[in-house]
């Protein structure tokens, strides 16, 4: 989870573990790319990368597009997403939403809006990224990483 | 009594929350004891109120005592007003022994000899405060006893803290008056302004606990303990960075709390620089704009940013000199010369 909003990714990332599975997890919550490279060895096979934007926030918008130089091409074959938060305060919008969804286009990563400072939209967006998760990572035969992003990208067009 | 004394007592008890209304009348020390048992303060204020302006009607209360009253609430509620810090100078003479009764005597013969219908009032606070109010009349009228301006001023330093009224016109013959009685020969305002006059206090007194920058590069140990229950499933990546950027913050505003200030405002008075193509302003006037940051707790949410992820640390030095410069309203002009780069004006 790459995000400027520490304490959000925190509840999220709870709210993620919370849910039941058959597999094991592990969430490493960053305030932007590169990683510290102290830290390669440690670090397993990464599966998903959600960049969380925050609508109030043009910082972290500008935080995510840094960011993204760093990621490496193959991610963006449906192993990226785009999670903008604070959907809900509509007066406290600080970012046009057309920018984010040019930037998912730009990216070819599908773009998902929710407001994670309510309970239950942060438990179902908890749930919606750990079905992507398993997907990514190869667990549901038949699906793959990529052609269920394609079927994210142009469900959200219609 | 006069009516017009009644109606302000009136409305000064207005004012008061019910609750505090009898320690405020019994602050004031001006109806005894026995008089304020007879006064239900569980009915209606309007009611309080009424009782009360009968029992000042008793013991004759005039316009003095009146202002007494209205200087002790506003006392208790400063806050509510905005305050100016103005500051005072000598020309390098030694400190004299300040005598309040001649401060007091020249104030009012400064003040009454430019302008004969004034109320002028004095009270001495504990910490060495000298509250003053004036209400502001003109040679043909009663003075405005609804829009009074009121002054601090300790007496060993040069700061005095003014709540103007909104009829400016009188503040420069009220300057005159504070620096003929205490000896100064200048007096000049201040770029701060806030609505807590204790914080205002603090920073020209720093009295705020002062940054010192740290020395060893190394972040602080035992600050940050991990908790037991931490779930190892969760990693974060960045913890040395978010070290940094607490001590930074450290360095910068310090470790106890901040000022409270509500605005910090800066008139810009550069040139706008665009790119070549975009070629606006073609007569190259500056650009006029003003930036104004508010909140209820300014310095506190400006500390707080970078730990939200909000901004970068550090932040601008124009946010930060703040507290140290005593100023929250800056003019930042056109640096003249070899480095075309703006600065902020002294």
């Amino acid at each position: 989870l790459v995000g400027s909003d520490e304490e959000l990714q925190q509840k999220l990332a709870e709210a993620i573990l919370q849910e039941k599975r058959d597999f094991k997890i592990s969430i490493h919550i960053a305030t932007s790319l590169p990683l510290p490279s102290e830290r390669d060895h440690l670090r397993p096979r990464i599966d998903l990368i959600v960049f969380m934007i925050d609508i109030k926030s043009k910082y972290s918008l500008k935080n995510v597009e840094a960011s993204l130089a760093h990621v490496d091409a193959t991610f963006f074959l449906g192993k990226v997403y785009f999670l903008v938060t604070g959907v809900g305060r509509v007066n406290c919008c600080s970012i046009e939403t057309n920018a984010v969804c040019k930037l998912g286009e730009a990216y070819c990563s599908p773009v998902l809006f929710c407001e994670l400072e309510l309970e239950g939209v942060r438990v179902a967006t908890a749930q919606r990224l750990l079905r992507m998760l398993q997907i990514c990572a190869g667990l549901v035969p038949g699906f793959s990483a990529l052609s269920f992003s394609l079927l994210m990208r142009n469900s959200a067009d219609d | 009594m006069d009516e017009t004394v009644a109606e302000y007592i009136r409305r000064t008890v207005l004012k008061i929350p019910r609750d505090e209304i009898k320690m405020m009348l019994q602050k004031w020390d001006f109806l005894s004891e026995a008089q304020l048992q007879t006064v239900n303060f569980h009915q209606i204020k309007d009611n309080i109120s009424q009782e009360v302006v009968q029992l000042c009607e008793e013991n004759s209360a005039d316009i003095k005592q009146a202002a007494v009253l209205d200087i002790i609430y506003n006392h208790i509620y400063q806050n509510k007003r905005m305050w100016s810090v103005y500051q005072m100078k000598k020309t390098g003479e030694e400190l004299e022994y300040f005598d309040l009764t001649d401060f007091k005597k020249k104030f009012k013969r400064r003040l009454r000899s430019a302008l004969k219908n004034v109320t002028i009032t004095f009270r001495e606070y504990e910490d060495n405060a000298i509250w003053i109010r004036v209400a502001w009349g003109t040679p043909y009228r009663q003075p405005n006893q609804y829009k009074p301006s009121y002054v601090v001023y300790h007496s060993q330093t040069p700061y005095v803290f003014i709540s103007a009224s909104v009829l400016k016109s009188n503040l420069p013959l009220l300057c005159q008056a504070l620096i003929v009685a205490s000896n100064y020969h200048e007096i000049r305002e201040m770029e701060l302004r806030s609505h807590s006059l204790n914080s205002l206090k603090d920073i020209v007194f720093k009295r705020y606990s002062q940054n010192f920058p740290t020395y060893c590069p190394k972040p602080l140990q035992g600050k940050t303990v991990e908790p037991e229950s931490v779930d190892l499933r969760i990693i974060h990546e960045n913890k040395s960075e978010k070290e940094r950027i607490q001590r930074v913050n450290q360095e910068v505003f310090g470790n106890g709390p901040q000022p409270i200030l509500q605005f910090a405002q800066y008139k810009l008075e550069t040139m706008f620089k665009s790119s070549p193509e975009m070629d606006v302003l073609d007569k190259k006037e500056p650009f006029r704009c003003l930036v104004k940051f508010s909140s209820p707790h300014l310095l506190e949410s400006l500390k707080s940013l970078a730990p939200a992820g909000m901004a970068d640390a550090p932040l601008s030095p124009l946010l930060t000199c703040i507290t140290q410069k005593a100023r929250n309203y800056f003019r930042i002009r056109e640096k003249k010369g070899l480095f075309p780069d703006s600065f902020v004006s002294p």
